[in-house]
């Protein structure tokens, strides 16, 4: 079936339709909801797979030849994000449940929720400059849905502010895409890569790269573009915020990675070395940001700046290690993202506050909590053998191959910022004396802890299970580190 | 506030209908010509917000009670259904088809998948543009 890597998005996209029918149903929306995340999520796992057995897997849209049609490509990275997409989807769908509130199910959050996984993994799979504008703009109105959802005071300011800034970025994209499409005249990235192979990037090229880092750096939160992300996703309730934090700065992150190895890699001295600095000081801002907040949304949030930094700095190194370390690291912070997001929730539940200062002792009455952060906590930190790890030393490793020694050592010194900003939540929240407390729903907890608790135990798994993904990993890192294998792919699935 | 509107109100049901009909027929132009599924949803809804001006939102949900929200889901389903069909015929998505038919009538004519598709733009460009006025003015 040639259609075949369309399915698992296709599938959200029409249930997100049918949900809007039945929104004053709440029951109904859950169980379809949830339903629908797992068929997607299994599908997107056949497709992994298939990628991983046969090779790229092309679709060019309206049975048009390749260059000129609208190409969908699903290689090693994409198939990868979208599948870990769905995953963290259904964890969160079913979070939401007792956490987002009736008034917001009744008022189209689970289409809401359909529509940004339908934009996000479209973003993941296309092969389109102008598509990947098309799919951000799919993910992002869906987010402003989900963002000014249920009308707060603080919702209504920050989602003022996140609909600028992302306007004016979604504007500067068509921009750039604009100039790019007037040099090189085409849309198809493949096709892109390939004129670009051929007049040697000139240095009108490498100016558009750098405003396309501009661009997807907006979304991607780093250095100096992220001042708009701790408060604009502060505003958001906390399964939203699991969402966004988890999914949508990786979307940005993935347009770099995607464009930084495909498009512009022939003056890598140039455009790598700006990348490799921003990620630096992207990692540095993040960590000021997280030790000086004293609110726990504010300090994962922060962390994701952070992440993002690692990522870059990953994506930056262009050789195979670094670019392994990368997606390693990309699908291992999209999952410990969405755990430390959900878990700080249930803190903020039990203790009716975002304040560190006014929580403790948490450990006596809710001890299995405090464990499975603790365990959270050190997989992002990236302690052996638990998620991080295995992503930050294939990134260092790639640095030193790369002879950017002192940066690498930068960043595993920051791994120590990380751990304690994320310590400092448990020594506040957990231990010490009893804080604020509010009356607590046991049944309501139960459900809530439940998903998150699932995963935390995936998130372990991926860690010690790292050796099973290798080689889905190295397929992904190859075509990274070599476009023309996914450019033969797409050219040869159009004749 | 409104003092007299007669005019107003009486031009304007008769400009709805002339509205309505170029609204169809942008829409059909839209195949071969200029036009098409979303410039003939914003001339629909256009002739709807001149309905709205003339009198209020209350007595145009009572001559139009239609859900634009639901019109909306139902706009989109068509237009990705029409996309999706060709995929149970094991073409790439978004392939579309075409035939030529004798039509009692009218005679020889073309009917292509693509018209489903823009009516599908159709209802949800009306769908959107309507939502977003009468939650607008609702605010009132």
């Amino acid at each position: 079936m040639i259609n075949f890597l369309l399915i698992p998005i296709l599938i959200p996209f029409f249930m997100g339709m049918v949900l809007m029918f039945l929104h004053k149903k709440v029951r109904l929306q859950r169980i379809l909801s949830l339903l629908t995340l797992f068929c997607a999520a299994f599908m997107a796992l056949l497709v992994m797979v298939k990628v991983k057995n046969e090779g790229v897997q092309t679709i060019t849209f309206g049975n048009w030849p390749a260059p000129y049609g609208i190409t969908m490509v699903a290689d090693g990275m994409s198939s990868l994000l979208v599948f870990t997409t769905f995953v963290l989807g259904f964890f969160i769908a079913w979070y939401s449940f007792e956490s987002i509130g009736r008034e917001r199910e009744q008022f189209f959050y689970y289409p809401g929720l359909m529509f940004i996984l339908t934009g996000v993994t479209g973003a993941f799979t296309t092969g389109d400059i102008f598509n990947l504008f098309v799919f951000f703009e799919v993910l992002l109105m869906s987010s402003y849905l989900l963002i000014v959802l249920g009308g707060e005071k603080g919702q209504l300011r920050e989602s003022i502010k996140y609909i600028l800034v992302n306007v004016i970025s979604s504007a500067l994209f068509v921009i750039a895409v604009a100039y790019l499409y007037s040099v090189v005249g085409t849309l198809s990235m493949a096709d892109i890569s390939v004129k670009i192979a051929e007049i040697n990037q000139p240095g009108i090229i490498t100016t558009i790269a750098v405003l396309f880092l501009l661009v997807f750096g907006l979304k991607a939160a780093i250095f100096p573009l992220y001042f708009w992300l701790p408060s604009s996703y502060g505003a958001a309730p906390i399964p939203v915020l699991a969402l966004f934090g988890a999914l949508l700065t990786k979307v940005g992150v993935y347009a770099i990675m995607r464009t930084y190895t495909l498009f512009f890699v022939h003056d890598v001295s140039y455009t790598h070395e700006i990348l490799l600095i921003l990620a630096v000081l992207t990692i540095l801002a993040g960590c000021i940001g997280a030790l000086a907040t004293f609110n726990v949304k504010q300090i994962i949030i922060y962390n994701i700046v952070i992440a993002v930094g690692v990522i870059l700095f990953g994506t930056a190194q262009m050789n195979e290690t670094g670019l392994e370390g990368a997606l390693f690291y990309l699908v291992h912070d999209m999952i410990i993202k969405a755990v430390l997001f959900m878990l700080v929730g249930l803190v903020i539940y039990v203790t009716g506050t975002s304040n560190l200062r006014k929580m403790g002792g948490l450990m006596k009455t809710y001890p299995v909590l405090g464990w499975f952060y603790l365990i959270a906590a050190f997989g992002l930190a990236g302690i052996p053998p638990l998620s991080g790890f295995i992503g930050k030393l294939l990134i260092v490793q790639g640095g030193f191959e790369a002879g950017n020694i002192w940066s690498s050592i930068f960043l595993l010194a920051s791994s120590l910022i990380v751990l304690l900003s994320v310590i400092r939540i448990f020594i506040y929240a957990f231990w010490g004396e009893e804080g604020e407390r509010v009356t607590v729903e046991k049944h309501r907890y139960n459900r809530m802890f439940f998903p998150t608790a699932i995963l935390v135990i995936i998130s372990v798994a991926y860690g010690v299970g790292s050796e099973w993904l290798v080689p889905f990993m190295d397929n992904a890192a190859k075509i990274l580190v070599d476009p023309s294998i996914y450019v033969d792919a797409v050219m040869k699935g159009g004749e | 506030m409104r003092t007299n509107n007669l005019i107003l109100q009486f031009t304007s049901k008769f400009v709805f209908f002339i509205i309505f009909f170029f609204a169809v027929h942008i829409f059909f132009a839209g195949h071969y010509t200029p036009g098409g599924g979303f410039v003939g949803g914003l001339l629909m809804s256009s002739a709807i917000v001149l309905l709205v001006i003339a009198y209020d939102l209350k007595t145009v949900q009572m001559i139009l009670p239609v859900n634009y929200m639901y019109m909306t889901a139902a706009g989109l389903i068509l237009a990705v259904g029409t996309a999706a069909f060709p995929m149970f015929k094991g073409k790439p998505f978004f392939t579309h088809f075409f035939d030529y038919f004798h039509l009692p009538l009218i005679g020889k004519t073309s009917l292509h998948t693509a018209a489903l598709f823009d009516l599908g733009v159709f209802l949800v460009v009306v769908g959107v543009t309507m939502t977003i006025i009468q939650t607008i003015g609702e605010d009132e």
